[in-house]
């Protein structure tokens, strides 16, 4: 009886510290990574190098405002494209769980969440970059949106099924038409929680390349123009590492450094702006 | 014999195929308190939801019969205007959370994008907290939020954010079920101060709660109206034995 007992004391032991190892286990090629890009990056990045187009081929210096500047303005433009319909759409799902139109919708989202990047662009470049005549810095904001969507109303419907219908009655007896319910009183509380799926969806989204190379396929010069071909962080890594010469892989390793510093940094602002904007139900 | 203000005539309410509220009819009298009592289930939620249409926003919750504010059938006019002339109070305290305790008391004029001034603002926010006896407690916290307050202060504030709407009929369902006997008792004396300018229809589970406040006693059970009284006669008198099983705690 007691080494039986002994015996299962044991197994849950070994059950909780695999358990505690494997937690641990998973942070390794995070930091790995961090560790690997940073150290190989962090010489490359100085002001010229944020403020400097590429050099050619055999001149020193250089850097990626281009790539800076144009990642910055596809992931905007993806933003202001993808929010209102992510937001709309994940209104929609929370407000109407069992429609059957909210049936097809959250199925769609689910296999437009698990859409290979790289389908997403050639559609975006049959659909648009075609029609439209050339790349251009706006499709690829379109091929950005659409895999910002799924993320944002997910994040949206989730958070917003969390707010207690009692809200919603409360405004409702007020007298308060329900687009201002919604829109004043719903949407406001679970902000916080949108908020931080708008910003892990940029995250996600800022270090695509695959969706980039048929639609903004990138840019040597500083361009702002949407309609004309710009370069991205993304495209500059992936040209320029998967280049022979070596001025240009070290400029690959510091725009990669960028990059990271990107994703982590708004990674760490949605937890602070989550924690702070959060209203306490 | 009073004006009634609200009258419901064979009125039916529905979720789906299951009739809950059968065939009500009964006169609400101006600036009274008519509390409605039954066991559970007995439809009295359902019937008071009813009144001021929150009942048909529940998926599949249909509703059959007139129900006549003023004469004028409530199911005629857009929910809209019903809600504004028959204000609202929920079981649990239900304030804004994203919203100051004095935006909660004017969310229905701000959120309805109605022009006041602030001059108006402020009249309206302290004579509706002070109706609610709820002033002297958050004079000085005013732009803090509302679900800092405790509970009782938090269905205060309720009671407040619906009469700042200057209704003519308001509806409590179960306002005091969720609070302690001190926040109860504040609660029950704030509503006959009320009666002076409102319409009052209480739910209510607690028999001593309806004897104590109303003037008239509805007593549902299991979708009918069973009886309807002066509550003094209703608690004394009461004329049909299952009223008096129930009053007399045989069943609950």
């Amino acid at each position: 009886m007691v080494n039986g007992l002994q015996l299962r004391l044991w197994k849950s032991r070994i059950f909780e510290g695999f358990t505690i190892f494997l937690a641990f286990l998973i942070t390794l090629p995070l930091f790995a990574i961090i560790y690997y890009v940073v150290k190989t990056g962090i010489t490359e990045i100085n002001w010229s190098f944020i403020t400097n187009i590429p050099q050619p081929v055999g001149e020193s210096g250089g850097g990626i405002a281009n790539a800076l500047l144009g990642s910055v303005l596809i992931v905007l433009v993806a933003t202001v494209i993808s929010v209102p319909i992510g937001i709309l759409c994940g209104i929609y799902l929370s407000e109407n769980t069992n429609s059957r139109i909210s049936y097809w919708s959250r199925l769609a989202v689910d296999i437009l969440q698990g859409t290979p990047s790289i389908v997403t662009g050639i559609v975006i470049y049959f659909w648009i970059v075609k029609p439209m005549g050339g790349f251009s810095a706006l499709s690829g904001s379109i091929a950005l949106a659409i895999m910002m969507l799924p993320i944002i109303i997910r994040s949206t419907e989730e958070n917003l099924k969390l707010i207690p219908s009692s809200l919603k009655e409360a405004g409702l007896a007020l007298g308060l038409p329900y687009q201002k319910v919604i829109l004043r009183i719903i949407v406001p509380c679970g902000f916080s929680g949108i908020l931080s799926g708008i910003m892990l969806a940029i995250a996600r989204v800022a270090g695509e390349t695959a969706p980039l190379l048929f639609t903004a396929f990138g840019n040597p010069y500083l361009s702002a123009h949407l309609l004309k071909p710009m370069q991205s962080l993304p495209l500059l890594i992936f040209n320029y590492a998967t280049s022979p010469y070596d001025e240009w892989h070290a400029l690959a390793w510091g725009a990669s450094t960028i990059l990271l510093l990107w994703v982590f940094l708004l990674n760490i602002s949605t937890k602070l702006i989550t924690r702070k904007w959060k209203v306490q139900l | 014999m009073e004006s009634a203000i609200i009258r419901s005539e064979n009125f039916n309410a529905f979720f789906g195929a299951n009739q809950v509220v059968k065939d009500v009819t009964i006169d609400i009298p101006q600036n009274q308190i008519v509390s409605v009592m039954g066991p559970s289930g007995c439809g009295k939620t359902t019937f008071l939801r009813c009144i001021n249409r929150m009942h048909e926003l529940i998926p599949g919750a249909t509703a059959k019969g007139k129900m006549l504010l003023h004469e004028e059938d409530v199911y005629k006019i857009n929910p809209i205007m019903v809600r504004l002339k028959i204000g609202m109070v929920f079981q649990r305290p239900n304030p804004f959370p994203n919203l100051s305790i004095y935006d909660n008391v004017i969310a229905g004029y701000k959120l309805n994008g109605t022009r006041i001034s602030k001059k108006d603002k402020d009249i309206i926010v302290e004579s509706s907290l002070s109706k609610a006896a709820l002033w002297n407690e958050v004079k000085d916290t005013l732009h803090k939020k509302g679900s800092f307050l405790s509970g009782g202060q938090q269905q205060r504030l309720c009671i407040a954010r619906a009469i700042a709407m200057e209704p003519e009929v308001l509806l409590l369902d179960e306002p005091t079920s969720a609070l302690d006997p001190i926040s109860t008792a504040s609660i029950e004396e704030l509503l006959s101060e009320l009666k002076k300018n409102f319409t009052i229809v209480i739910v209510t589970h607690n028999m001593q709660q309806a004897a104590r406040i109303s003037d008239k006693t509805a007593f549902f059970y299991m979708g009918e109206l069973v009886e309807y009284e002066n509550t003094r006669m209703m608690f004394t008198e009461p004329k049909d034995p299952r009223t008096q099983n129930y009053i007399t705690g045989r069943f609950s």
